[in-house]
């Protein structure tokens, strides 16, 4: 009897501690709700990777994963300018964005089936389609990433990079010796000063680290891809309606390219005949409502940031240092894997 | 409560030292039980929330990775776990060997500050203040980079004697292959080195009992040496070398040592060595003059007094500040993740929390292991402390 | 720790035995062969050492271009032009140009609280102190941070280089200190629980490396939090920081709290004073009073491991030198890494070889030194 009322005592006092301790963390709120409220946009990104995220000596960021971040800020704020960069680590980023101390992740994040499940994050879309590749010194005169027996391999940690390598090579039944590094700078360096023969990554980044390669031409990137790479933005799980937002944001953008609408035509466009573009624009249809946005969010996407090909060419393609082809980033009409999901 | 006296009332109960003391530590253990609580609870629905694996099961996955430096076989087909202990071992050889050299080198230059030539003993200053006052990030940095930056490719490697070679991607050397009968070797070294121990002890029991001094360092080193290579001659020299040779890229065969852990043990001994160098002249300087005098007095040459008398005694002064940049040493390991060199950080709390995503789990065992070395470290100095303590005849 | 004891004994043991350079050098170059031989050898790695650094520093370094292009040629040394187009990406990072005069400004009224402090004999060190620990802290706060008073905020994704060096070891060491005192205090108490809990985490914390601390405040500390609460990375680096010297200031506070001799306890317990009033006004200050010398010596090892911050993805002077010498493909020469590295070591060693000459200076102003037979 008494031990009974004691143990009643303890549980409830448990009970009572659980819920004040867990408390404030049962609240779910909205993250759509939160940016609107704060202001600005807390946008993960890569502490510096030329193309995708970097920032200039000023700290204005500028990148094909930035202007996704830029995209959604107009869509919600329609002021691109309404980001909070956070420079995340390949290790942090996870942590980050399941804390909540950033929004969204633009940050080359591989879409893979086991951080989309067990992670805590959902994959929203895929804003460049890539593969792992390796370049070697030209002088080496490899053909091929077959030929790589016994090499010496710099590698990033913390990326799907480490594993792909490990993969290629168990399936060729080849061998190699990895040297693995925290950061993309210590790992290029190494590369750079002959610490290894090849260095393995994305080929987006072996193109843009070859090019500030002290003497680019000396390397090359051979032509194997060795892995799938869909890198993506990502959300919290379980808030699928700040995810619409980010894969919409990326649709617009993609959606835009496909009707022609670029940032230079889109207002002479808002009086066009051309259903799909009024849909886009929001001169029809309550598309930007259903997000819990205004109906011309795509309008202020395209206005501000560009579409994605223009994204592209800016950042990555040909209007960049970088030069990198569209190939499977090209419109599915022009052969390639980006396809705007209809607006309807 | 002294007996005899009237129960307090409460206000003075309150005040009561004793009382004080007991009510301030029930609330601090119970902010204590409360804040873990409140974390931990956290922590679980941050966890459930998100869908994001918890648990240990994970060291039993399959890994999927290469390591570049294995002290034991591992393959990517081995599990999570086979990895962690991969990276400790690569930790503990770091650390040990770093630990046998800086002390060397802390200890000769420790010496050469308090040398009469003023020349040896700037330079030793010099050296002391220019290391010490820099980040060791930084040293590492610099020598990882100024060697990876000098050395020559593998086509144009320095020929070393013994048949090795020194290259951007490290030191080559003939590797041992053990053959049949070659474990009478490993016999006879642990032979030896009993033998030269029972040598030791007889010949201080001697010099306690007669005064006279039977030298130990040579027949010492004869048996430690002797007795294996005696042993290698009679069972037929079972040892063979596996010579490294250029082959496609790389040298293959043979032993290799790696740019990152040179860099890393060089950074690391040299660092230390700095703080050991002001711990050994403080030691020595606070041995009292008379002693040496009096050393000198009896007729011991300047080499004897030094370590017969002067050591010793500075040792105590030594060991308790000494036993902490052990720690320091084995702490700054860590810092290999910035220079490649897959230690327990890189490997354990890198590589596998990266593709497990489990922070919680990776973090706490990696400062677990860490807490353990440190506690054993400590141990251990403590006993060799209370044997060279001052002993009162 | 730096005293030159050893010189002023020798010189009152060593035998008249005539003046001058070379009597000097006979006695303290060449008193033995093995002393000359001891002698040629330092002068020759004096040579080396000495001759490669003015050649590389001076003689073939470059002075002037800029890219990378113009230290690229064959044998050259240090490339100062680099370090000249960068110094304000070192010395504040991104921090805009307009707004630097702030970090000047707080730089000056650092120095107005602390130089007074530092230098014994000025008065109103109390008053100097609480200034340093209670008023400039705020003011530094909303100079650097700004969003308050007119001033435009500076998100810390800006700062970058020394500014934030300075920041992580001055946050971490005034932060500590209040939880240093506590917990050396605790180590010492006669309540058990209190005594295990301090002994717990002071062992706990001095057990682990930095680098793990660091990874635990920027990639699990999110995880501890409730949703939605989250912090500034700089700020959870600092609290990382923070707990970490805390737990080694403790010890070398516990060693000033070992020197207050009995008799002063029991002295302010026969005037009845209470416990805090016992420690906050005979103990404190005089066991303080002791370890200043182990407290700049703490901040000099603080103030050094703030370059690990580097491993955990923000820009402290070694953070932002290394990606600079990495990642500017204009600035790239062989040469430039190492003139990077160099400054950065430079300017830490400066800092720190500063610190450690004023603390042997209060070490003799105390007599610490001077116990040794």
């Amino acid at each position: 009897m008494d031990a009974g009322i004691r143990n009643r005592r303890i549980a409830i006092t448990t009970a009572a501690l659980l819920a004040v301790a867990a408390g404030p963390a049962m609240a779910q709120t909205k993250t759509l709700d939160t940016v609107k409220a704060r202001g600005t946009l807390n946008c993960g990104v890569n502490t510096g990777l030329a193309g995708f995220s970097m920032p200039d000596d000023k700290g204005q960021w500028t990148g094909l994963d930035v202007d996704l971040c830029r995209a959604v800020a107009a869509a919600v704020f329609k002021d691109a300018t309404k980001v909070k960069y956070v420079p995340l680590t390949a290790k942090e980023r996870f942590t980050a964005l399941q804390s909540g101390e950033v929004d969204m992740l633009s940050r080359n994040t591989t879409w893979t089936m086991s951080r989309d499940t067990s992670a805590g994050l959902s994959f929203v879309g895929v804003n460049y389609f890539d593969g792992q590749g390796f370049m070697v010194k030209k002088s080496l005169g490899l053909k091929s990433a077959k030929e790589l027996d016994g090499a010496t391999i710099c590698v990033q940690t913390g990326t799907t990079t480490e594993l792909n390598v490990t993969d290629f090579f168990r399936a060729n039944k080849l061998n190699y010796k990895p040297v693995v590094f925290e950061k993309l700078d210590e790992t290029v360096a190494a590369y750079n000063s002959g610490r290894c023969d090849a260095f393995t990554s994305d080929h987006s980044q072996l193109y843009s680290e070859r090019l500030k390669s002290p003497k680019p031409d000396d390397n090359v990137v051979l032509p194997d891809v060795i892995s799938k790479e869909p890198l993506g933005p990502a959300v919290r799980q379980g808030d699928s309606g700040w995810g619409n937002v980010v894969r919409w944001a990326h649709f617009a953008m993609v959606n835009a390219e496909e009707l022609g609408v670029t940032s230079k035509t889109v207002d002479e466009m808002q009086a066009s005949a051309n259903p799909e573009i009024r849909r886009l624009l929001g001169k029809e249809g309550d598309f930007g409502k259903g997000m819990g946005l205004d109906n011309d969010w795509a309008y202020q996407i395209v206005k501000q940031v560009g579409n994605y090909g223009e994204a592209f060419d800016r950042n990555v393609g040909a209007g960049s240092r970088l030069n990198i082809a569209r190939g499977q980033n090209a419109l599915w009409t022009k052969g390639g894997l980006q396809y705007g999901m209809p607006i309807r | 409560m002294p007996r005899g006296q009237p129960p307090l009332s409460l206000p003075a109960l309150i005040y009561e030292p004793k009382v004080r003391g007991i009510i301030f530590q029930v609330l601090l253990l119970a902010a204590l039980v409360v804040a873990a609580w409140s974390l931990a609870s956290n922590v679980a629905v941050n966890l459930q929330r998100q869908n994001i694996a918890s648990g240990f099961g994970f060291l039993d996955r399959t890994a999927g990775f290469e390591i570049s430096q294995q002290l034991i076989d591992f393959k990517p087909t081995d599990n999570y776990g086979r990895a962690f202990v991969v990276g400790l071992l690569n930790t503990l050889l770091v650390a040990g060997l770093g630990i046998v050299f800086a002390t060397i080198l802390g200890f000769t230059v420790g010496v050469a500050r308090l040398s009469s030539n003023w020349i040896v003993s700037r330079l030793a200053l010099a050296f002391v203040e220019v290391v010490r006052n820099m980040p060791p990030l930084l040293t590492l940095f610099l020598v990882y980079f100024a060697a990876i930056k000098t050395l020559p490719g593998p086509r144009q490697s320095i020929e070393l004697p013994l048949s090795s070679f020194l290259n951007v991607r490290g030191l080559y050397m003939p590797k041992p292959q053990w053959l049949d009968g070659s474990s009478t070797i490993v016999v006879a070294f642990i032979a030896g080195i009993i033998a030269s121990m029972l040598l030791a002890r007889w010949a201080r029991q001697r010099q306690v009992a007669t005064g006279q001094q039977v030298p130990i360092f040579w027949p010492s080193l004869g048996l430690v040496l002797g007795l294996p290579l005696l042993a290698f001659m009679i069972a037929g020299q079972p040892v063979a070398f596996e010579y490294p040779a250029l082959k496609g890229f790389n040298f293959s065969g043979g032993m290799v040592v790696q740019p990152e852990f040179i860099a890393l043990l060089f950074g690391l001994t040299v660092y230390t060595a700095a703080f050991i160098a002001e711990i050994v002249r403080a030691g020595i300087s606070g041995v009292p003059k008379g002693q040496k005098e009096a050393a000198a007095a009896l007729g011991l040459s300047a080499g004897q007094s030094m370590r017969l008398v002067v050591l010793p005694q500075a040792m105590r002064i030594v060991i308790p500040p000494l036993t902490n940049q052990f720690l320091n040493l084995t702490k700054n390991s860590s810092l290999a993740v910035a220079i490649g060199y897959p230690d327990l950080v890189s490997v354990f709390a890198g590589t596998v929390l990266n593709n497990t995503n489990q922070a919680i789990e990776c973090i706490l065992i990696t400062m677990g292991v860490y807490l353990v070395l440190s506690i054993v470290t400590s141990i251990g100095m403590n006993m060799f402390n209370a044997r060279m303590a001052l002993v009162e005849r | 720790m730096t005293t030159h004891a050893p010189s002023t004994t020798t010189k009152t043991m060593r035998p008249p035995a005539g003046a001058g350079p070379i009597a000097w050098m006979r006695q303290n170059l060449f008193a033995t062969p093995v002393d000359a031989l001891l002698t040629f050898a330092g002068l020759y790695i004096v040579y080396r050492l000495l001759g490669g650094f003015i050649d590389w520093a001076l003689v073939s370094a470059t002075w002037t271009g800029d890219d990378g292009k113009a230290c690229s040629r064959d044998g050259a040394g240090a490339c100062w032009p680099f370090i000249w187009h960068k110094f304000g990406l070192f010395m504040s990072g991104r921090f805009p140009d307009a707004e630097r005069w702030r970090i000047y400004l707080t730089y000056g009224l650092a120095l107005a609280g602390l130089v007074p402090l530092m230098i014994p004999g000025v008065p109103g060190k109390l008053w100097l102190f609480i200034y340093m620990l209670g008023v400039f802290p705020l003011l530094a706060f909303v100079l650097l941070s700004g969003g308050m008073f007119g001033l435009s905020h500076v998100p810390t994704e800006l700062w970058g280089g020394l500014l934030v060096t300075l920041v992580v070891a001055c946050v971490g060491i005034a932060a500590s200190f209040p939880l240093g005192i506590l917990l050396a205090l605790g180590r010492r108490s006669e309540l058990p629980i209190v005594r295990w809990v301090s002994i717990g985490f002071i062992e706990i914390v001095r057990g682990v490396p930095l680098v793990t601390m660091l990874f635990f405040a920027s990639v699990m500390l999110p995880l501890f939090l409730p949703e939605n609460v989250t912090f500034d990375k700089l700020l959870r680096a600092l609290i990382g920081v923070a707990l970490f010297s805390a737990a080694y200031l403790a010890e070398v506070i516990r060693g000033g709290l070992q020197a207050i001799p009995r008799g002063q306890l029991e002295a302010a317990d026969a005037l009845g004073l209470s416990y805090w009033q016992k420690m906050g006004l005979i103990v404190l200050p005089q066991a303080l009073k002791l370890v200043i010398p182990g407290i700049v010596n703490s901040f000099i090892a603080l103030f050094k491991d703030t370059s690990l911050v580097l491993i955990i993805g923000l820009f402290d002077l070694l953070g932002i030198v290394q990606q600079s010498v990495q990642a500017d493909a204009k600035w790239f020469s062989p040469s430039t890494s190492t003139t990077g590295y160099f400054f950065a070591g430079f300017i830490f060693w400066i800092f720190c070889f500063g610190m450690s000459r004023y603390s042997s200076f209060i070490e003799r102003r105390l007599g610490i030194g001077d116990r040794k037979s």
